[in-house]
């Protein structure tokens, strides 16, 4: 799209294009050029000499098992976030879309967990799941249940899910409810008259017209599950116990700065950046199908 | 609605207020540790009832902070850090977004598409995936340490430049030919008829931006060593010990509080340009 009426000036355009486009270059363009530049590097543990390897810290990626443990974890983990937040929140969306008493203090009452930050989301539920002193924690050995994330990594990532779905429902239920209200109500009508029941209704008609909804919320948790929840997994586990919960943002934050492998870290952004651009992609090129329907 | 059912109304109300109450539980049990002391949380199973230390505990919050084991310095002080910082990012990335969307709009030169293109692809390069040489250019500029530092690199937003781009392709070609008739020049049309017209637009960023910029956590973690300059999020993870007892856990669910209040009052007050806002930067 063009505008066809334009104004003409040789350096005004530049003078406002100039901040927004030094900041990307200064704060992303340059340190991104550099995560690359270091990845072919190999520096000594004093951060003294550096030494052109080539591959090489790519190679010793994906022959560490570590690394490819890690990878698993973000797998399952993001798995998780995502399937079980777009769940939840799809019930609670066609519950809401269904009620008309009552239907703003609903909305309200769901959406406020948007606002909390994934380190304070995580440091709620970690106070809940504490292995001495957390209320869940006493209900759980109440019912025999031997709970301590600590040491067990299965538990250990059960919190963090928790903790990540819980703060992403919000987000998911608004995008629902937009998609449910937008679905014509000529259509449930005409399928409610010919004798089909609410479930149905659900199934056959309302379902299929939000599975691009669903599909749009299944990339943006994707996304979040990958590179948002850092905050949630340093504020409870650190990737503990024995790595069960490091996901790959974790991983490259803790080997750059508390292990301080200058080469290794910046492999791990590199092969990150490959993965946020096909994320992207997916994403834009579904965007412009959105368009056609 | 289609048919009166009202077993199914019942049922939906159910559902939604078991949900609500399963997403607020942490938050109430959060708020009832804040108004106890150390000792009640202690006490295995710990009182689920608010108590009557709520002054107490949120003044040594805001004044003091945590004393036992580490101390992080008063939260009143973390708390005008969070604020500064997130209406510095909201500001800026409103700012310097829709004077380049209007360049990139009402302009034609040259590499304006190239422009576009770079400020894309910021989208693709997440804090996350480049924090050690980012936080080495900024240690390079001497911004450790500072509201400068905290804030301008992140203020760069593909997001906000392509909701304003979006706007702006909808303004009538009318306005602007009515403006240079009158013999207004880019600027003052800029000033008297773009930006009163995107008011809805800056006020739905800004609950956004405000959210993410108080929400921040590893970029403020990586560039505050100084206590003075932490945030209120990055704040409460340094109160927190190893070990459930050396953590003094009623000043921090009282500073978890005080962190997750405003940007939740922003949500709750201004939901209508929040959820504007969420719906039209995703598009």
């Amino acid at each position: 799209m063009e505008k066809r009426v334009v104004f003409r000036s040789a350096w005004l355009p530049y003078a406002l294009v100039a901040p927004q486009i030094a900041v990307t270059i200064v704060f992303f363009f340059w340190p991104a050029v550099q995560a690359g530049w270091y990845s072919f590097q190999l520096q000594d543990a004093f951060g003294e000499r550096t030494q052109f390897v080539g591959l090489a810290n790519f190679a010793a990626l994906f022959n560490d098992p570590n690394y490819l443990h890690s990878f698993k974890v973000t797998a399952l983990f993001s798995v998780l976030v995502a399937g079980s937040g777009i769940a939840i929140s799809l019930l609670l969306a066609a519950m809401a879309d269904r009620v008309i008493r009552g239907a703003l203090a609903y909305r309200t009452l769901l959406i406020w967990p948007y606002a909390v930050a994934p380190a304070v989301a995580g440091v709620l539920w970690l106070f809940l799941f504490a292995p001495s002193i957390g209320i869940v924690t006493f209900a759980l050995r109440a019912v025999g249940i031997q709970w301590d994330w600590v040491l067990q990594g299965d538990q250990a990532m059960a919190l963090v899910v928790i903790a990540a779905t819980w703060k992403q429902i919000s987000y998911n239920f608004l995008f629902f409810l937009a998609g449910l209200q937008s679905i014509p109500k000529s259509l449930i009508e005409a399928a409610a008259i010919d004798g089909a029941g609410p479930g149905r209704r659900f199934w056959t008609i309302v379902f299929p017209l939000l599975s691009p909804t669903a599909f749009f919320l299944l990339v943006v948790n994707v996304v979040y599950a990958f590179f948002e929840t850092f905050g949630v997994i340093d504020a409870t586990t650190q990737g503990g116990p024995a790595g069960a919960t490091q996901i790959l943002v974790y991983k490259v934050y803790y080997d750059g700065v508390k292990a301080a492998d200058l080469g290794g870290s910046s492999a791990q952004s590199v092969i990150l950046m490959g993965i946020v651009i096909a994320l992207t992609v997916v994403q834009f090129r579904y965007v412009e199908r959105k368009v056609q329907y | 609605m289609v048919e009166n059912r009202p077993l199914l109304t019942v049922f939906c109300h159910v559902v939604l207020i078991i949900g609500i109450l399963v997403v607020a539980f942490p938050l109430y049990v959060t708020f009832v540790a804040s108004t106890r002391t150390l000792d009640e949380i202690l006490t295995v199973p710990m009182p689920l009832l608010p108590g009557a230390h709520f002054w107490e505990n949120y003044s040594t919050a805001l004044s003091t902070g945590t004393t036992r084991g580490v101390t992080t310095g008063p939260v009143g002080r973390m708390m005008l850090n969070s604020l500064i910082v997130a209406l510095a990012i909201a500001f800026g990335k409103i700012a310097i977004s829709i004077i380049a969307s209007f360049a990139i709009v009402f302009f034609r030169f040259p590499l304006r598409n190239f422009f576009f293109w770079m400020i894309f692809i910021t989208l693709m390069l997440p804090v996350e995936v480049r924090i050690i040489p980012t936080f080495k250019v900024v240690a390079d500029l001497g911004l450790i340490n500072s509201y400068v530092g905290l804030t301008l690199p992140l203020i760069a937003s593909a997001t906000a430049t392509f909701l304003f781009r979006q706007f702006f392709l909808t303004v009538p070609d009318e306005l602007a030919e009515a403006a240079r008739i009158d013999g207004a020049g880019p600027m003052r049309f800029f000033w008297d008829v773009i930006l009163p017209l995107s008011k809805t637009s800056i006020a739905a960023l800004f609950v956004i931006q405000f959210i993410y910029g108080w929400n921040q956590y590893l970029w403020p973690l990586l560039i505050t060593t100084d206590e003075s300059m932490a945030t209120a999020v990055i704040g409460i993870k340094r109160q927190i010990n190893t070990g459930d007892a050396l953590t003094e856990w009623h000043l921090v669910m009282a500073t978890a509080m005080l962190a997750l209040l405003p940007p939740a009052l922003v949500v709750v007050l201004m939901q209508r340009w929040f959820v504007r806002g969420l719906v039209e930067t995703e598009k």
